[in-house]
């Protein structure tokens, strides 16, 4: 397979933010009824070899520009940035500050009297933060200001990382 | 023309004669073979018409003196040589064993790999092994039933076994002859059971959300899937590869053996009379509320109240399982349009009962669950062995487990998250430390605790040969690479000063493919088969469908995809495969050859890969999306 094609050519889609994700599954799935190992079962070995491949390669594409942080990655990277890091820090003192609060009240509410209503709230408050971050994100890279899109990125690591660690917590309250 | 002599008659397999395919559910208590036949499902019985065969293998000192119902007779009388449940053991280490505890009454020893081995009276046996005699039994009935040669089978495990149980049961598949065409995970082989039954009846089904609870005598699973056109995508999975109704009958065992005044020891005998005790009673209590227990000259009467104190914990466990896939998958459980009971646990009515309240609604059952697994497998190996068109179903899998490495001081690092769709290959970068450093050792490991020591260690091997270079300026890349059966390879290599030291790895505790190989020797000395004609065997069936498939790929895109010269180059490959597949007696003369075509063929594939992609994309224009 030509291997050259980024994951979005590999799905004949247009590079960008904007994505139409019923239409990214559509694709996906027209592409995994063809060349799915399940589909090469009976085939030599060395077509066999392919098949894993590419199968491979269509679920890493699909995954990494279905979700908002990694598209928003690959997109950097494709203009050249390092932006597969985990961690680059953002210089933006305020977010930063903010950032360190919230986290704040999430280490509280274990002492709150009604954990999970405060759990709910806050999610609902870290999830307005990551939306707005995505609309910066998007912003600045439809403006081709990718270096203020890289700064950005960083935020939208902080908030998806609180997000998910605040899934993680309503998820040991529960197993509780 | 060298590619005409190819369709000989007699020369290569009929493209449209019927295959063979089953599929076997290998379970901790009781196995099964399933076939498709005349379009649906059938359980393959045995002569006297059981369907089930209880996994278990009686040993003597001449070997394997009886399988299955026969060998569950001598379970009293001969404890240590009658092995059940050794899926329990499957894939696991020495030191996993002793986790076990006591549960297992046989006796240990262990060879050099760390593998477990079970003292019989015909010497230490492997799991693997015994898995391997119940799949030949199982295969061999087939062969029987149908009054034909096995072409492949779909072998069912636990979805959330982890890669070296996983390696184990293909290994033990390799040792009883069976060509394994996938590894299919017990829920997702249910779902399919059941799935396409529905579009039947009901005509297109959009889309369904289905959860799978599949609870057996030694493994628990969970299966979020979504079910759109026939394609089933797992969307998360879950569960406990060490959990099943033998952990009820352990609870009830041991609350017997309170009772009765007994002391911690108790030999092999008296615990495997407390134990089918206590399965008879959790089998009893089913339909009543109360029973009466006569056992070792002493009475007793266990309630099922009673006995819901003793297991309630157990079912507790693996509803929270259940919560967490449906996190993973990102659902909500009223947003489950299914639940399927699958196991032969799910019998007991507390754990429907238990099930049925998590999700609101009332599960469905009305395949028999112990039956559905098999039948699932059946209909995937009905559609890859090739006799249905494989249109109409699609199934994508994920891991059940995530996959990492360790980094300083003991940390896993995850290189492939649990509930990743598979087939699925990562590659990671890592540096070295020290200056001067030529060698980096890689620990694999999976699971999804922080703790190296609290997941299940895959392999360590050694990367060697890394130039000296300044602590931090060499790059390791280390690539995970998980096939469709969920079968892990690893493999690193330093790229940064192009001298390439690589290495591929295979995860422990399964077998070396030399001692695989070993075995089935071994296996067949006895025997008319002679390993070399197996082998050489093997490869011609390889030749075979390269040559066929290869002919049929020229046939239709030759022309529009090579040149002249191309296309002559490729025939003279496969007229030299055609000539010597015919002449040699040598196996891997024959693979050398079969590789060479592939090599001279992979600009061909590379092609037809990139033609078929735009024809797969081709009915679906984006302008049709904004519509």
């Amino acid at each position: 397979m030509n291997n050259s094609k980024n994951f979005f050519e590999i799905f004949s889609l247009p590079v960008g933010w904007e994505l139409d994700v019923d239409q990214l599954g559509l694709r996906f799935r027209a592409l995994q009824k063809t060349f799915h190992p399940d589909r090469f079962a009976n085939k030599n070995d060395f077509e066999k070899r392919l098949a894993v491949q590419a199968a491979a390669n269509f679920n890493q594409a699909y995954e990494t520009i279905k979700n908002p942080l990694s598209r928003a990655q690959y997109l950097l990277e494709l203009e050249g940035f390092a932006a597969n890091q985990e961690s680059h820090i953002t210089a933006d003192g305020h977010f930063l500050m903010d950032q360190m609060l919230l986290r704040e009240a999430l280490s509280e509410i274990k002492d709150s009297a009604d954990p999970k209503q405060s759990l709910a709230s806050l999610s609902i408050e870290a999830q307005q933060t990551a939306m707005e971050i995505q609309a910066e994100f998007a912003r600045q890279y439809q403006l081709k200001a990718y270096d203020d899109a890289f700064g950005t990125l960083a935020k939208m690591q902080f908030a998806v990382k609180f997000v998910n660690d605040i899934v993680e917590f309503e998820a040991e309250l529960e197993d509780l | 023309m060298a590619l005409l002599q190819i369709s000989e008659p007699g020369q290569s397999p009929q493209p449209h004669q019927r295959k063979f395919a089953v599929g076997i559910d290998l379970g901790t208590t009781n196995s099964l073979v399933a076939t498709v036949r005349s379009g649906s499902e059938v359980i393959l019985p045995d002569e006297q018409g059981r369907e089930l065969l209880p996994s278990v293998v009686h040993y003597s000192a001449e070997g394997v003196s009886c399988i299955g119902y026969e060998a569950l007779e001598h379970n009293s009388s001969d404890p240590l040589n009658t092995l059940s449940s050794v899926k329990r053991l499957l894939g696991r280490g020495v030191d996993d064993i002793k986790t076990l505890g006591n549960t297992l009454p046989y006796e240990f020893s262990s060879d050099d790999g760390g593998m477990p081995k079970i003292n019989t009276a015909y010497g230490p046996v492997s799991p693997i092994q015994v898995s391997a005699e119940i799949l030949r039994k199982l295969s061999s009935r087939a062969e029987f039933s149908l009054g034909s040669m096995l072409d492949g089978a779909v072998i069912t495990v636990p979805a959330y076994f982890d890669d070296a149980q996983r390696q184990a049961t293909k290994d033990a598949a390799t040792l009883a002859g069976i060509k394994v065409l996938r590894l299919l995970n017990e829920p997702t082989a249910a779902a399919i059971a059941y799935g396409l039954d529905e579009k039947a009846q009901s005509g297109e089904i959009h889309q369904r959300t289905i959860a799978v609870y599949d609870l057996g005598g030694g493994t628990f699973d969970v299966s979020i899937l979504r079910l759109s056109k026939g394609v089933f995508e797992v969307l998360a999975t879950g569960g406990d590869s060490a959990l099943g109704g033998d952990d009820f009958d352990h609870a009830i065992a041991n609350w017997l053996r309170v009772e009765l005044g007994m002391g911690d020891k108790l030999d092999v005998v008296e615990q495997r009379i407390l134990l089918e005790a206590a399965k008879a009673a959790k089998e009893e209590l089913t339909d009543h509320e109360k029973i009466q227990l006569d056992i070792l000259d002493a009475s007793l009467t266990l309630t099922r109240e009673k006995m819901h104190k003793l297991i309630d914990a157990l079912i507790d466990t693996t509803l929270t399982a259940c919560k967490r896939s449906l996190r993973d998958a990102g659902v909500e459980s009223s947003m489950i349009d299914d639940v399927v009971l699958v196991g032969g646990s799910t019998r007991m009515p507390r754990v429907a009962a238990k099930v049925s309240e998590l999700f609101g609604r009332q599960p469905k059952c009305t395949i028999d669950p112990d039956l559905v697994v098999a039948m699932g497998a059946a209909k995937q190996a009905d559609v890859l062995i090739g006799n249905k068109s494989a249109d109409d179903m699609l199934l994508l899998d994920v891991i059940p487990l995530s996959l990492g490495i360790e980094t300083m001081g003991g940390l896993t690092e995850k290189i492939i998250h649990r509930n990743t769709t598979i087939p699925v290959a990562k590659a990671q970068e890592f540096t070295t430390f020290k200056d001067g450093q030529t060698a980096m050792s890689i620990h694999v490991i999976q699971g999804d605790r922080e703790l190296v020591s609290d997941c299940r260690s895959l392999a360590r091997f050694e990367l060697r040969g890394i130039p000296p270079m300044v602590a931090g300026s060499a790059k390791i890349q280390v690539s995970y690479q998980v096939d469709a059966d969920g079968l892990l390879s690893v493999s690193a290599r330093e790229i940064s000063s192009g001298v390439e030291s690589r290495i591929e790895v295979k995860p422990s505790y399964g077998l070396t493919d030399n001692e695989i190989t070993q075995m089935l020797q071994d296996s067949f000395a006895n025997a008319r088969d002679d390993m070399r004609l197996r082998a050489l065997r093997e490869q011609q069936v390889e030749a075979d469908r390269m040559l066929e498939d290869l002919q049929a790929a020229i046939e239709k895109d030759g022309k529009s995809l090579l040149d002249n010269s191309e296309l002559q180059c490729l025939q003279i490959a496969l007229a030299e495969l055609h000539q010597l597949r015919n002449q040699t007696e040598d196996h891997r003369q024959l693979s050398a050859q079969i590789e060479a075509v592939g090599k001279v063929s992979e600009e061909f594939a590379a092609r037809r890969m990139d033609a078929s992609i735009k024809q797969a994309l081709a009915g679906l224009s984006l302008d049709d999306a904004l519509k």
